[in-house]
């Protein structure tokens, strides 16, 4: 199924009300099975292997099996994402292995202040074409 | 009898959660975000609140899910007036001059936000050497300073962007606060509350005033008033059968979980929508559906039928004559038009030649440079279609060593990238013709109630 959860791996994130996975899957597929503590993906056709639960699994209990419709099997994509870059590890079904990493963001988590240093809003020009930070710096929107 | 018999907690009444504000954003993707920060800087001086829906969870929610290896709208040095001529060539001029203008001269703003956030946009050094987004900025060149970026063509500029959802989402949640807290809202971020049905002002059919919808995940249902709401949740897919019939059919390559709600709800307050008969098919690599910019603009790979030939030098003559000028700019749907034909002549499978571009780029490159290029083909799936990746693995393919096959996919309904289905909207007040205003811009034929992304129709080649 594309995505999975190795359960020997799934802590079912401590006993928490969700879990990561959960909090993160963009379509809902993601539930957590209460009785025995352990998420599991519950449509995968759905699935359209995006990776966000695999990239924010914090067991790394997740993987992506390419789909059985046209994916042969004994492959593996594997992601470690850090802060500040991701790294790739894929793995050929021949068994070879190719290792990638590239930047993922320039600043840190959490450090985004949006409207540090930027213009305050003129309700003069609300009006006008351009964004507040065009206005605020002068900027003459041109016209067709 | 229902009554009697249907005991099970979720048959119970829900909880009904009602949500009053100013300003309601439906959907918690790109337009939605961007809209966030902007209105929250101009609304929150004048205590107006506003309130963002998300059927899932902002971080990741929408089509820019997995991420992005480039961003397809960015001027540059290029004049607006030049990006409304390349997207009326590539869409057969059924675009809205007013409204693809209007982007152009807007968008180059937003891009250098997303790089002060964090986002790493490649660069083009003085000395004509190309480095990735995080090399790029320690070599003090971010683009509002004047920095270039790399492109892969005239419109197209090369990222990092892998975490381009999370960056936006932390700028558009971080404003969502700061107008929480100065206007004293309880709660402003609603995730997991899926929105199905757009309520009308009760003294007035064409005016929109509240939105209804359910919780995901606990027994609630909402009901948001607000005076005015943008809805911008993503376009359609599923509404043509999709190639892959198994467990492949979350592999499209529009994101599977675009609902249809943004065309679906203002439709049923009689919104008019134009062009929902523009149906965009991509054709790029077959199943996984990884893209194919990158190899035709950056690689310089060419895209042949079973024979060798290039199916848009063999076709030219033939689409010249039923398209005129537009064979000559050769947009997407010519492209497609070609390949489909040939598809259909029996000169298939078509074949993207990666092998020979990198025979090419042999002839011009070093080892190391040949390695780097390795690794960018395959940073351009694993930034955005992680599965193709998954694909050539499971299939042994090496890019430098055996060509893929492209396929055109299932047909969306989208109204950014090639496509231009969607909501009819009032154009910019400056610049949009009479005939095309008649309120505020992007506001749609019902009153109070605008679009943006997907959304907006006639104003395609609008990219994330």
């Amino acid at each position: 199924m594309p995505s999975y959860v190795i359960t020997e791996k799934c802590d079912g994130c401590k006993g928490q009300e969700r879990t990561a996975c959960m909090y993160i899957c963009p379509n809902d597929l993601m539930k957590l099975d209460k009785d025995r503590m352990k998420a599991w993906n519950q449509e995968p056709e759905q699935c359209w292997e995006c990776y966000s639960c695999v990239k924010i699994c914090p067991q790394q209990a997740m993987e992506v099996r390419g789909y059985q419709d046209f994916c042969p099997m004994g492959a593996n994509v594997i992601p470690l994402r850090g802060t500040d870059a991701i790294m790739w590890t894929i793995k050929f079904r021949d068994g070879s292995l190719k290792r990638f990493k590239f930047p993922i963001r320039t600043t840190a988590e959490g450090s985004i202040d949006p409207y540090a240093g930027k213009p305050e809003p003129d309700f003069d020009k609300i009006k006008e074409p351009g964004f507040f930070t065009h206005q605020g710096a002068g900027k003459v929107m041109p016209k067709l | 009898m229902e009554k009697e018999t249907c005991t099970f907690s979720y048959c119970a009444e829900p909880e009904v959660v009602e949500v009053e504000t100013d300003i309601l954003l439906v959907g918690g993707g790109m337009a939605c975000c961007g809209a966030a920060f902007e209105a929250a800087r101009w609304g929150t001086p004048k205590g107006i609140k506003i309130v963002m829906v998300d059927k899932a969870a902002a971080d990741r929610s929408g089509s820019v899910a997995m991420g992005l290896s480039a961003i397809n709208t960015y001027m540059g040095e290029n004049d607006p007036a030049d990006y409304v001529r390349y997207v009326r060539a590539d869409l057969m001029g059924i675009i809205r001059e007013d409204l693809v203008y209007d982007l152009g001269r807007h968008v180059d703003d937003s891009v250098h936000l997303f790089e002060e956030w964090g986002l790493p946009i490649w660069k083009t050094l003085d000395d004509g050497q190309k480095v990735d987004g995080a090399a790029g900025v320690k070599a003090g060149k971010m683009l509002k300073d004047g920095g270039k970026p790399v492109r892969s063509g005239r419109w197209q500029i090369m990222i990092n962007g892998e975490s381009y959802k999370i960056i936006v989402a932390e700028a558009a949640k971080k404003a969502l606060e700061y107008n929480r807290l100065e206007t004293g809202m309880e709660q402003n971020l609603f995730e997991r509350v899926f929105i199905v049905k757009l309520i009308p002002d009760a003294n007035d059919p064409n005016r929109v005033a509240g939105a209804v919808g359910f919780s995901v995940r606990e027994h609630k249902a909402y009901v948001f008033k607000a005076k005015v709401m943008l809805v911008a949740a993503g376009g359609c897919v599923n509404v043509f059968r999709p190639r892959s019939q198994g467990e492949g059919m979350g592999r499209t390559w529009f994101a599977v979980w675009n609902a249809d709600s943004t065309y679906a709800m203002p439709a049923e307050l009689g919104a008019k929508m134009v062009l929902m008969e523009n149906r965009f098919v991509p054709a790029r690599f077959k199943d996984g559906y990884g893209p194919v910019g990158a190899w035709f603009l950056f690689f310089k790979a060419k895209a042949t039928n079973a024979l060798g030939e290039d199916y848009c030098a063999t076709h030219h003559e033939a689409l010249k004559e039923k398209y005129g000028k537009y064979a000559e700019l050769l947009g997407t749907c010519m492209r497609n038009s070609a390949m489909m034909d040939d598809m259909k002549a029996g000169l298939g499978p078509i074949w993207m030649r990666t092998d020979l571009a990198f025979d090419e780029a042999k002839k011009v490159m070093d080892a190391k440079q040949i390695k780097h290029l390795e690794a960018e083909a395959w940073e351009d799936f694993l930034d955005m279609t992680i599965s193709q990746a998954g694909l050539w693995a499971a299939n042994n393919v090496r890019p430098e060593e055996k060509y893929s096959e492209l396929m055109p996919s299932e047909p969306y309904l989208l109204g950014s990238h090639a496509g231009c289905a969607g909501l009819w909207c009032s154009g910019p007040d400056d610049i949009a013709p009479d005939e095309y205003k008649w309120g505020y811009n992007r506001m749609t034929t019902v009153d109070a109630l605008f679009t943006a992304g997907d959304g907006c129709s006639a104003s395609g080649h609008k990219f994330s």
